[in-house]
């Protein structure tokens, strides 16, 4: 086992082993020269560190409004334990028909806007593009931080939107108008002050693109223009093409977004009509209702593959380097998602069959998003490609890699399930789709990001985590969250986003809701292992030498290309990052920063395990 | 551990591919994964896309999951023995397979569903009326308001929108095996209308008018469902309908007809 044998602590030796004099004494060959804490750092990788410690405090946030969502479902209308009293004073504990619609879409937000993109982008990103491909820094500094910062001020502004009377934004994460232009029921007008509240959600929405933006800037600069000597474009890791294509996506998609949600901000508060039509009462312009939803999903649907693209690029590298395999397909794997990010700006149709779209033109966005599945499904014969016939070493990373595939297809073949437009106006707006979207982000984005925690710890802190409790988690959350979403395909009668669906026909699915429940409630719970075994190992795990996983990506080479080590040679680069098992030498991986000359020192156990 | 690891990986596809199977073999208690049973010729249809598409699902499930779990399985020995992991970069023909065989599936499929489409949203169903081959007139207009259904139907004079519409709330009764058309509105914000055992569903835009239609068998015990997120009491927005007799059906909106005051109908 990896964890065992660092204790020895004996760092492979690199050709190049940096000047020891500009380091501190303590800390191994990974100098934390910018003091870690510092929120107003430039430093990407000290700014990647307070995206990863914000996102996950956003996702413990998440988590809890997804438990309360759950507790309505299972036990309507009853007094939730701990929370209630707290957060539902007002009604006595029980959860209000208004708050149920707030907490679904603060659910989704925070999770989609909070959690998955910055910390896939922002987190990852930061973390991993310089080192991974040689370069001190990113491309803007300044940008790195505006761009942190500004996560922290659109938190502030869903906070704002908390406040308001209407206790949150309440139309759902899609944020359709003319519901949320009117804010609540219409008749009585806005007693509950949604419009305000929605009118803060919008602007919570709008700083978290604009700090996508900055980041996708930073990231494909950085990406095209600073990679070390050597490092091609065919040289780059899986991760890194994936955050480059990821970028690029933001970068065409996010204006898109941030112009739409000012358009529903100033039809909110400074009424304009751009979203209400002529018929409406009050209206004072001719809108058009669809527009939004086209706006909407032009972005929303690249979104969701940005909340995934960078996980698949994370997890193919963790997969080749367990698996003591190249990744197979390489190129493929490559073009793949240059094809999933041209398609994925056509399918949006495809969350808008049953939305009064002209019919006809359902027939194209059909046969888009039947196309959009073909890479998808090459990537995963790739990672299977990759795993056959390996010499699999089951860390927790791999895992949660593996998992990742595994589940991915799952939500993948729900998702051609839905794009056969007759069959989706059936499940459209069931809980069919509600399964289908956390299979592909919880089962997949989220596990990948857990596996890519436990990848990279080593290299963000200098220690391993624990192997036995990673293990525990992974056990645990891929059991509850499989007995929490599987279930839900049996839903396709159930609409979402109801408060209390068991009347007349829906009575029957009460106790499958409470079974999710309790799943649900497991999976959580599950989650604080992964809390305790990441404060733990933060102070107790096991010191880590240079490269524990014996990568061959450059970014565990030892050499420190912080910025006080200025003097350091440039690094450079020699092959892919794939040189595994290589029949033409005896250790079984080859660096990216070894010299073919090289003769690599024999480690005491080359292969692991 | 690779043993205990295989078989975790392999329950869930597993689970999976029974659920799929039974879907496929329409067997009970999983024949149609939770839905009722259609009551129309295109549900039908759609349910057969539904176990079709499915069962390529359960398929590409299995064989993807075999080799995973098969990757995992054999592996096992490796931990300790000194065999490599073989040296493979990629495999053109492979590729070019799994590429083109899923493909050519995908595209056969999106041609062989656009019959249903068609049938169920783009061909308004006609009648004969003298020479004329015309659409069938809508028989009820539906608006949808939060959060209820109000359904005006065609009175005397076979035409919605008129002053002898006759209005009832929150109940749907539609006449068996005829043609029946809607029209839907909304009187305020998106609602969708739903009908799990017409396998219909349609989003009712303010400032829109939608059409659906379907000819069904006769069922008691319909329930209508809101399925776009309208608000607050989204979950409420729920009517009753039935599908009875012709002979019944008229009689029936003809008592309505006679206590009903003339609709308002905008
Ligand atoms: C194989 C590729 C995929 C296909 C063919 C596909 C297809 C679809 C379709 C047709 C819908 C619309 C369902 C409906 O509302 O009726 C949908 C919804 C959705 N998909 Fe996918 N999908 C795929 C992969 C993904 C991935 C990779 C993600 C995210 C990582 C994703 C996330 C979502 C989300 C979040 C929704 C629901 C949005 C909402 O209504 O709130 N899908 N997908
Ligand atoms: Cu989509
Ligand atoms: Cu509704």
């Amino acid at each position: 086992m990896i964890a065992g044998r660092t204790t020895h602590h004996t760092p492979h030796t690199t050709h190049r082993k940096p000047k020891t004099e500009n380091r501190k004494p303590h800390t191994d060959n990974r100098t934390l020269t910018p003091s870690p804490l510092n929120p107003f750092s430039t430093h990407h990788r000290v700014i990647g560190l307070w995206y990863l410690f914000s996102c996950l405090i956003w996702l413990g946030i998440g988590g809890l409004l997804a438990l309360a969502i759950r507790w309505q479902l299972a036990w309507p209308w009853s007094n939730m334990p701990i929370l209630g009293s707290w957060l539902f004073a007002d009604s006595g504990g029980t959860i209000t028909p208004e708050f149920y619609t707030v907490l679904f879409t603060m659910h989704a937000s925070v999770m989609i806007f909070f959690v998955l993109i910055p910390i896939l982008t922002g987190g990852f990103g930061n973390l991993l593009i310089p080192p991974m491909i040689g370069a001190k820094s990113l491309a803007f500094p300044q940008l790195t931080r505006i761009a942190f910062w500004l996560m922290w001020l659109a938190f502030g502004a869903m906070v704002l939107s908390f406040l308001t009377p209407a206790r949150g934004a309440a139309s759902g994460w899609t944020a359709y108008p003319p519901l949320s232009v009117f804010g609540g029921n219409f008749g009585t007008g806005d007693a509950s002050g949604n419009r305000v509240a929605q009118a803060w959600w919008l602007v919570g929405i709008l700083l978290t693109s604009v700090s996508s933006l900055l980041v996708a800037i930073n990231h494909v600069t950085t990406i095209l223009q600073m990679r070390a000597l050597g490092m091609t474009m065919f040289r780059l890791p899986a991760t890194v093409w994936a955050m480059l294509v990821t970028s690029i996506m933001q970068l065409l998609a996010l204006p898109i977004l941030i112009l739409a949600s000012v358009m529903q901000w100033t039809d909110i508060s400074l009424g304009t009509g751009f979203f209400i039509p002529a018929e409406a009462a009050h209206s004072v312009a001719g809108g058009q209702v669809l527009l939004w939803q086209h706006l909407f999903w032009f972005y929303g649907h690249p979104a969701v593959y940005i909340m995934i693209l960078p996980a698949m690029g994370m997890v193919s590298d963790i997969l080749a380097c367990f698996a003591r395999k190249p990744l197979f397909g390489y190129h493929s794997m490559v073009w793949s998602n240059i094809a999933i990010a041209s398609l994925g700006f056509i399918v949006w149709g495809h969350h808008m069959f049953v939305s009064g779209m002209n019919f006809t033109i359902a027939m194209s966005f059909m046969i888009s998003t039947m196309l959009i599945a073909l890479p998808s499904g090459v990537k995963v014969f790739n990672w299977i490609g990759t795993l056959w016939g390996g010499r699999l070493q089951l860390t927790t990373p791999m895992l949660l890699g593996v998992g990742f595939v595994s589940m991915f297809i799952i939500g993948g073949l729900s998702g051609v399930v839905m794009s056969v437009p007759p069959v989706d106006v059936v499940l459209h707006d069931t809980h069919y789709v509600v399964a289908h979207i956390h299979y592909v982000l919880f089962g997949s984005s989220v596990l990948g990001m857990f596996g890519a925690i436990y990848f990279w710890f080593p290299l963000m802190f200098g220690r391993l985590m624990s192997e036995r409790l990673g293990k525990l988690h992974f056990l645990t959350t891929f059991i509850f969250l499989n007995g929490t979403f599987l279930p839900m395909h049996l839903l396709s009668r159930m609409p979402r986003r109801y408060a209390d669906p068991y009347a007349d026909s829906l009575a029957e699915f009460l106790p499958l809701n409470q079974w999710i429940t309790w799943c649900a409630m497991g999976m959580a719970a599950s989650q604080l292992i992964f809390l305790a075994n990441f404060l733990w190992s933060l102070r107790f795990g096991i010191l880590s030498q240079s490269n524990p996983w014996q990568s061959n990506g450059l970014e565990w080479s030892g050499v420190d290309s912080n910025a006080a080590n200025d003097d350091n040679e440039p690094l450079e680069v020699f092959r892919w990052p794939y040189e595994y098992s290589s029949p033409d030498r005896e250790s079984d991986f080859f660096p990216q920063w070894e010299k073919e000359s090289d003769q690599p020192e024999r480690n005491e156990s080359p292969n692991g395990d | 551990m690779n043993r205990f690891w295989s078989i975790l990986f392999a329950i869930v596809p597993l689970a999976a591919f029974v659920v799929l199977s039974m879907v496929c073999l329409k067997l009970v208690p999983l024949s149609t994964m939770g839905l009722p049973q259609p009551i129309n010729a295109p549900g039908q249809s759609i349910d057969f896309l539904f176990r079709l598409v499915h069962g390529l699902c359960a398929g590409v499930l299995f064989f993807t999951s075999i080799t995973i779990v098969w990757s995992l399985w054999q592996s096992r020995s490796a931990a300790g023995g000194t065999r490599r992991a073989a040296y493979i970069k990629s495999n053109l023909l492979l590729e070019l397979a799994w590429t083109a065989i899923p493909g050519a599936l995908l595209l056969w499929l999106a041609f062989y569903q656009m019959e249903v489409w068609s049938d169920t949203r783009l061909n308004q169903p006609t009648q004969i009326i003298g020479q004329e081959t015309v659409a069938v007139p809508p028989l009820v207009l539906v608006k949808a308001r939060q959060y209820g259904w109000e359904f005006h139907y065609a009175g005397a004079d076979q035409q919605i929108k008129t002053a002898d519409d006759v209005y009832i709330e929150n109940l749907l009764v539609v006449p068996a095996n005829r043609d029946v058309v809607l029209e839907l509105e909304s009187r305020d914000v998106i609602h969708s209308f739903f009908v799990p055992e017409l396998r219909l569903k349609q989003d009712i835009v303010p400032g829109m008018s939608h059409r659906v239609w379907f000819n069904a068998n006769p069922a008691d015990q319909l329930e209508i469902l809101c399925t776009e997120l309208c608000g607050e009491g989204h979950y409420r927005m729920r009517a009753r309908m039935r599908v009875v007799a012709p002979a019944t059906f008229d009689s029936w909106l003809d008592a309505e007809a006679r206590k009903n005051q003339p609709a308002e109908f905008q």
